[in-house]
């Protein structure tokens, strides 16, 4: 249905760079933030991050330790379920199969939970955080992630709408079953592909 | 709270006509729908509205509810206008009454309160972030309910307060809600209307309205206004769980 008098197209819209926007989304310059509750601030030396299987532990890190892994850069577009995509946003950190491979795991189940230090938690299929799909990024910038934007670490999975990617990442939980975070238990997608527009469950 | 039950059905699109459209700032219109599939909904939740150009081009945006979901009539969303936006100057300027728009809804599953939750409540909203605060006041109206809240209002001139009748009357009833509104630009308030952005002992005055800390912490608006607000909050002795955010803008 057109909308009338709408043509649209105006600040924001994705027009000069066909395809490179998910349906229902328009570009931004800012980098807006979204959390659920207050920033924490997280001091580095308090900072661990812990590999689990089920409820048992694989292997944690200190920052010290984390930031000695191969840390890898990439660039890609980031797009949030609240409509803004930011294009080339620059980040640093560690790739999960990097993270994997020191702790000498080969993935024990086909689903994860990530977790943050606010009790903040986020589904993500181990398929997805593989071959370079996703990494605990540590610079947004060439700068220590601030605290606003999940500072001092936050995972990254771009291809995915930008919640799946959480703040204040402390541990990520290989799971037996896919089971829903914070935001799946509160109405939105299980899987939350954008170009799928999988914004809320059951889209 | 417990989460709500998963949706498993579709949040599906529908056609909702506008049937009446009210001016309540200089930079705020509110836009009444009449939905062909009513909803019930928590306040505090929002609706997604998509515009379509003939040529296939959409463009969507989020806005929360601002009327009680004990007013069955019509879903009222106000809508700031904003200097470079595309959608809001589109609502500003061209949309009539008579037209339809596509919506969907509700939305979101953690911003949102109801009177059987309880309180107390401490609300802070700045700007335009009043408005899901609003509708949960409308709704505590509707439902006679005496859960003791506060609300803290941070806007630029007594032009911009939202609703500021409507608040003003109810806090005047004199059954459990403090209204406090502050103005950061606003050279002479009226009488007993504070100046000044929002800082430690503000707050702290109006923690100490409430017969006891507050169960939840709702804060609105601008991502500069939450973090100063639940920052100071957290300074005060509120725990972090207990504060629920949400952000408007960069």
């Amino acid at each position: 249905m057109a909308t009338r008098g709408f043509s649209g197209r105006g600040p924001g819209a994705g027009a000069a760079q066909p395809g490179r926007l998910p349906p229902g989304q328009f570009r931004t310059a800012d980098f807006p933030v979204l959390s659920a509750g207050p920033t924490p601030h997280i001091a580095r030396e308090d900072w661990r991050f812990t590999l689990q299987v089920g409820p048992r532990p694989a292997k944690s890190w200190s920052w010290g330790d984390f930031i000695r892994l191969p840390i890898t850069k990439v660039t890609p577009d980031i797009h949030c379920v609240t409509k803004w995509s930011k294009f080339d946003t620059t980040w640093e950190g560690v790739y999960i199969q990097d993270l994997l491979a020191d702790a000498g795991l080969e993935p024990p189940t086909a689903f994860t939970l990530a977790h943050s230090f606010d009790g903040y938690s986020t589904n993500v299929p181990v398929k997805d955080l593989l071959g370079g799909r996703a990494m605990i990024a540590i610079a947004y910038d060439g700068q220590p992630i601030t605290p606003e934007h999940g500072g001092p670490a936050r995972l990254l999975v771009p291809h995915l709408y930008f919640w799946k990617s959480a703040k204040w990442v402390t541990g990520l939980q290989f799971t037996d079953r896919d089971e829903a975070g914070f935001w799946e238990l509160r109405g939105y997608h299980m899987y939350g592909d954008p170009w799928q527009e999988q914004r809320y469950s059951g889209d | 709270m417990a989460p709500p039950q998963m949706r498993a059905a579709k949040l599906l699109w529908q056609s909702a006509s506008v049937v009446a459209i009210e001016p309540r700032t200089p930079t705020v219109k509110s836009f009444f729908f009449r939905l062909a599939y009513p909803f019930s909904f928590v306040p505090g939740q929002h609706m997604d509205v998509r515009l379509s150009a003939p040529d296939g081009y959409e463009a969507q945006r989020s806005y929360s509810i601002a009327s009680a979901p004990e007013s069955t009539d019509a879903i009222e969303l106000a809508i700031e206008r904003l200097q470079d936006g595309e959608v809001s100057p589109f609502f500003f300027d061209t949309v009539a009454v008579g037209d339809e728009i596509e919506l969907r809804g509700p939305i979101g599953g953690h911003f949102m309160w109801s009177a059987d939750d309880g309180g107390p409540l401490l609300l802070v909203g700045g700007g335009s972030g009043v408005v899901p605060l609003a509708c949960m006041l409308r709704h505590r109206a509707a439902r006679a309910s005496t859960v003791p809240i506060a609300l803290v209002y941070s806007a630029r001139t007594a032009a911009d307060l939202l609703f500021d009748a409507e608040l003003r009357n109810e806090s005047a009833r004199g059954d459990g809600f403090h209204f406090i509104p502050t103005l950061t630009r606003e050279t002479s308030p009226p009488a007993g209307v504070r100046a000044g952005r929002i800082d430690a002992s503000l707050l702290g005055a109006t923690l100490a309205l409430l017969p006891a800390p507050p169960k939840i912490v709702f804060i609105c608006g601008a991502n500069r206004f939450v973090e100063t607000a639940a920052d100071l909050l957290l300074g005060l002795g509120i725990s972090p769980p207990t504060i629920r955010t949400e952000r408007y803008g960069g």
